[in-house]
């Protein structure tokens, strides 16, 4: 009995200090384990109800193991015959029924929390719609609520559940925000609109404002490692400011030589405002927006290799896309140096200003 | 070995005798040869990843080198490294335990070798001629399919795994053959060795699983090279078909490969403890659970595909189910240890330190299984470092103890301990340092498969950690080289039962094992036969037979034209060449047709012919 009582008391101290160590593991805007919202909150209670049982069952073993091996080496010209035991019944049972026991408790809330997590919010009139189709190496958000096409940057209101339909575009891609919520594969398939193919659902809720880093978590490609997103959640009254921007027409850009050269080249593939195609990322805000690409942070303050201002991003980008993100499908365009200039400045002065 | 004698059939010398020899035993060591090789390239693979990791936006190798180089790493590992020398033990030992002079089909023994050979060598060639395969050891589809990966480099994927897939699956049948019928009399089923059983269980899995893989890959090929459209999402094909197929096939595949290992982990324990596997008849009813649970899981690989919660449900429950059997062998391993004496060789400590390892490597997949909490593993570096811990904590790590374990009977010198030791702890500390660190990377967000990652997310130090970690594990791998040089050199010769403890039929025959392994077979007659002769006072086997000629198979060259032939055939097809690959089958086909035709008969080794006459102990 009282040697119970000294285990627990030396392993009550390991657990606290083990969940004190996976609470305060990684950045808050990136990390499982830090969750931002009640989906990954859900799964992080998961988790740590899963490694608390396998920290029991590790601690088990890894003390049986010292102890045998400390006490039963082989000390010199030891040469006695141990007893050659054939197994014990009562112990065979014990190492079964426990385990059992163990995957009961870890089992139950694993099958709720897979029926609860499933639940389907895309008829939910009071949740955000939004349709995640993936392409190499870029994300599209399309909001059919409020016909909205964006890219790489996935703007929500904060406190609502946001529903995604998720498909690919080309290869398999997978959809993870990892404060937010776990991932979901994008398959390629048939248009979402007919509902059928391998279309997947899930959903997520971002109750406080902030920028939470989304990643592609399925290899599609040399620029796997590249395709990151961004969510931006923003209060409910900022965000009717940004859907109702994004309608108004932008002008395109006052020089006839650069406005030339833009919707020449980049209006025959992407999209400003109402003009332009939709087949690659929609451009209208890309000056409010957090990155280039996805990976060119936009920052006054640059720190690191992958950063700079809005302009001296675009600029980088669009002088080389292959240096930025190899087997992107965005050509280098053949642009007169004060092109390049011009179309990276209009660019970055396309701005949404709507967080107030 | 050979000695001279009356008949016709001719005996090579030499190389010639490599590439023609059908014995067990050669070919176990070929396979060793083979898989080692390819283990140190699928190592350098792993070290270069490393290096390119090491800090953020590296530029060591450039984005699609860095998709070649993991996707041959994984599937090297995999099929050209771990399974060969899988098979190098159980060519090296199976007929030995069981008391048996060969397998049942010597000739696809060496068929089943060459065949692994010409296909693993066919997909490294891929490095040369314009670009390795780079979707990933899953070649997952569409990513792998002729849109989207219009490069040759699948192909070889595809082409060379259906090569080497053959040689797996001729060698699993003639296992399970070998152990259902050659046992020496009185070896009845649940007298048999813990390996013999671990490989009889594997071999079962080989025959259900890889036919999934052959079907798959012909899919595959059938898309790539003919325009099919099995995985064609456009044309009304399925990706997510290809992986429900691959992983009916890849989780059983898991299995395959650390059953051995637990049937080696057996034997060593038990020998060093010199104590009886505690528990016998448990543990072979965990390893055949384990073998038929496999098959119920592989749709565990699958949670985030969007199968439903139904399945997603049923998945996770099965998996975690398989936490029980594994439980059971765990811990009577423990206990075979408690109450025995025991010596900590170089194949033990590798042993010992499987026991933790591998349950650190279980409890994380028994974490996996929980499919919400799965959403954030999945493909994310936690998973890297749940897999490592399987199958390099557990399978290489009891590869390492087998072959030291064994490396007398196979070679018949003892292993240095000294350098053994040197190599098992800097391979260990070397592989928790890389792996374990890995856990919490995927944990915080660093996905899987990534060529490089911005810098600024933390993810810095700890990638730095594991780069240092894997440099430890290339020096313990050149340890063990190094132990293999001064062994060859100057190796201490072993005897018949060279650990003294020895409790099986491998350890009453001489080191190395004769051609004909025992002169006369032996009578078996309880678990651990020769630990029961040795404790009933014997000094050696009762024979079953008196002392007479042994039928031996004779050599033959056509194995290897056979997959020289499929070789040709499979580059010919590739490059829709298709008199050349009409050719290399044409060869395969000839080498087929004088195989049936010609009638040999093996030869006779005579009594006086013996090195020893009755069986020693």
């Amino acid at each position: 009995m009282m040697k119970r009582w000294n285990v627990g008391k030396r392993l009550l101290p390991l657990f606290a200090g083990m969940m004190l160590l996976l609470s305060a593991c990684g950045r808050a805007d990136l990390s499982t384990l830090n969750p931002q919202g009640p989906v990954a909150e859900e799964q992080f209670g998961l988790m740590k109800l899963a490694i608390s049982i396998m920290i029991i069952v590790v601690v088990i073993v890894f003390a049986i193991s010292l102890y045998v091996i400390v006490r039963f080496r082989r000390r010199p010209g030891d040469n006695k015959i141990p007893v050659q035991v054939e197994g014990n019944h009562k112990l065979e049972i014990i190492w079964t029924v426990i385990p059992l026991i163990l995957l009961v408790i870890l089992g139950v809330p694993t099958v709720n929390s897979v029926f609860g997590l499933s639940k389907d919010y895309t008829k939910d009139p009071d949740a955000i719609q939004v349709e995640v189709t993936s392409h190499q190496f870029w994300w599209e958000f399309y909001y059919p609520q409020y016909d909205i096409h964006t890219a790489q940057e996935l703007v929500i209101p904060t406190g609502k559940k946001i529903a995604v339909t998720a498909v690919s575009g080309d290869v398999l891609h997978s959809f993870w925000i990892p404060s937010l919520a776990g991932k979901i594969d994008t398959n390629p398939g048939t248009a979402v609109e007919n509902g059928t193919a391998n279309a997947n659902k899930m959903y997520f809720e971002a109750p406080k404002a902030g920028v939470y880093l989304g990643k592609c978590a399925e290899l599609c490609g040399p620029s796997h490692a590249l395709m990151d997103f961004k969510v931006k959640a923003v209060d409910e009254a900022s965000f009717d400011r940004w859907t109702a921007a994004q309608k108004t027409p932008v002008a395109l850009p006052s020089d006839p030589a650069i406005k030339d050269a833009l919707v020449k080249n980049c209006l025959s593939c992407h999209a400003i405002g109402d003009q332009g195609v939709l087949v690659y990322p929609n451009l209208t805000d890309i000056g409010s927006r957090l990155t280039v690409g996805g990976i060119l942070v936009n920052t006054d303050e640059a720190e690191y290799a992958n950063e700079g201002t809005t302009y001296e991003n675009l600029k980088r980008w669009i002088e080389d896309p292959q240096a930025v993100k190899p087997g992107t499908l965005m050509p280098k365009v053949e642009l007169t140096e004060q092109e390049i200039d011009g179309i990276a400045k209009y660019l970055s002065e396309l701005k949404i200003d709507y967080e107030k | 070995m050979a000695h001279a004698h009356a008949h016709t059939v001719k005996r090579y010398k030499g190389l010639m005798d490599w590439l023609t020899t059908v014995d067990h035993k050669k070919i176990g060591i070929l396979y060793l040869l083979a898989g080692g090789f390819f283990f140190l390239v699928g190592g350098l693979e792993a070290i270069m990843i490393r290096i390119q990791l090491i800090k953020p936006l590296n530029d060591f190798v450039s984005a699609e080198k860095f998709n070649q180089l993991l996707t041959m790493h994984g599937t090297t590992m995999i099929f050209l490294a771990a399974m060969p020398m899988l098979f190098a033990l159980m060519n090296a030992v199976i007929p030995l335990q069981i008391g048996a002079r060969d397998v049942a089909f010597p000739f696809v023994n060496a068929l089943g070798f060459w065949t692994f050979f010409a296909g693993g060598v066919l997909l490294n060639v891929s490095w040369f001629t314009g670009g390795a395969p780079d979707a990933g050891w899953t070649s997952y589809v569409p990513l792998a399919s002729p849109t989207y990966s219009p490069e040759y480099g699948v192909d070889y994927y595809v082409i060379g795994l259906q090569i080497a897939g053959i040689g797996t699956l001729i060698g699993g049948i003639n296992f399970l053959v070998t152990i259902i019928n050659m046992r020496a009399p009185g070896m009845t089923f649940m007298r048999m060795p813990m390996f013999t059983w671990a490989i009889f269980i594997t071999s079962a899995l080989i025959l259900f699983a890889f036919p999934a893989l052959t079907v798959g890959l012909v899919a595959l090929m059938f898309d790539r090279l003919f325009e099919a459209n099995f995985f064609e999402v456009a044309n009304g094909g399925n990706a997510v078909l290809w992986e429900h197929i691959f992983w009916i096939f890849g989780h059983p595949e898991v299995y395959i490969l650390i059953l051995p290992a637990f049937g080696v982990i057996s034997e060593v324990i038990s020998t060093f403890s010199r104590k009886r596997l505690f528990g016998y008849s448990s543990m072979v009813f965990a390893t055949v659970l384990i073998g038929f649970l496999g098959f119920m899981v592989w749709a565990h690989h699958m949670f985030t595909t969007g199968l439903g919660p139904v399945a997603n449900a049923l998945f996770s429950i099965a998996t975690m189910l398989i936490a029980v059997p594994t439980g059971i062998k765990i811990f009577n391993w423990l206990f075979t240890m408690w109450g025995g004496s025991i010596k900590f060789t170089t194949a033990n400590l590798f042993a010992v330190g499987f026991i933790p390892t591998f349950v650190m490597g279980g409890v994380t997949g028994v974490m996996l299984a929980a499919a919400p909490a799965d959403f954030q593993y999945h493909d994310s570096y936690f998973v890297v470092a749940h897999f490592h811990y399987v199958i390099v904590g557990g399978l290489i790590l009891g590869i390492f103890s087998g072959l030291h374990y064994w490396w007398p009977k196979m070679f018949g010198r003892m292993l240095n301990e000294t350098l053994g030791k040197l190599t098992f702890w800097t391979f260990f500390i070397g592989f928790h340092m890389t792996f374990l660190i890995q856990h919490f990377l995927g944990l915080m967000g660093m996905p899987r498969r990534i060529y490089t990652y911005l810098d600024g997310l933390g993810f810095n130090n700890m990638n730095l950690i594991s780069t240092i970690g894997a440099f430890l594990m290339g020096l313990g791998t050149i340890f063990f080289i190094l132990n293999i040089i001064v062994t060859s050199v100057s190796g201490k010769k072993a005897a018949g039962d060279a650990w003294e403890d020895g409790r099986t039929l491998e350890w009453t025959i001489p080191s190395p094992a004769p051609e004909y392994n025992f002169a006369q077979t032996p009578l078996v007659r309880g678990y651990d036969a020769f630990w029961k002769e040795k404790m009933d006072g014997h000094k050696e086997m009762t024979p079953a037979e008196p002392l007479g000629s042994i039928h031996m198979p004779s050599p033959s060259i056509l194995p290897l034209f056979m997959s020289i032939g499929l070789f040709i055939a499979g580059l010919g097809f590739m490059y829709h060449n298709y008199y050349v690959g009409g050719g290399g089958l044409a060869l395969t086909f000839l080498c087929m047709l004088i195989r049936s035709l010609k009638d040999d008969h093996g030869f006779h080794i005579e009594p006086d012919e013996l090195h020893d006459k009755g069986v020693k102990a």
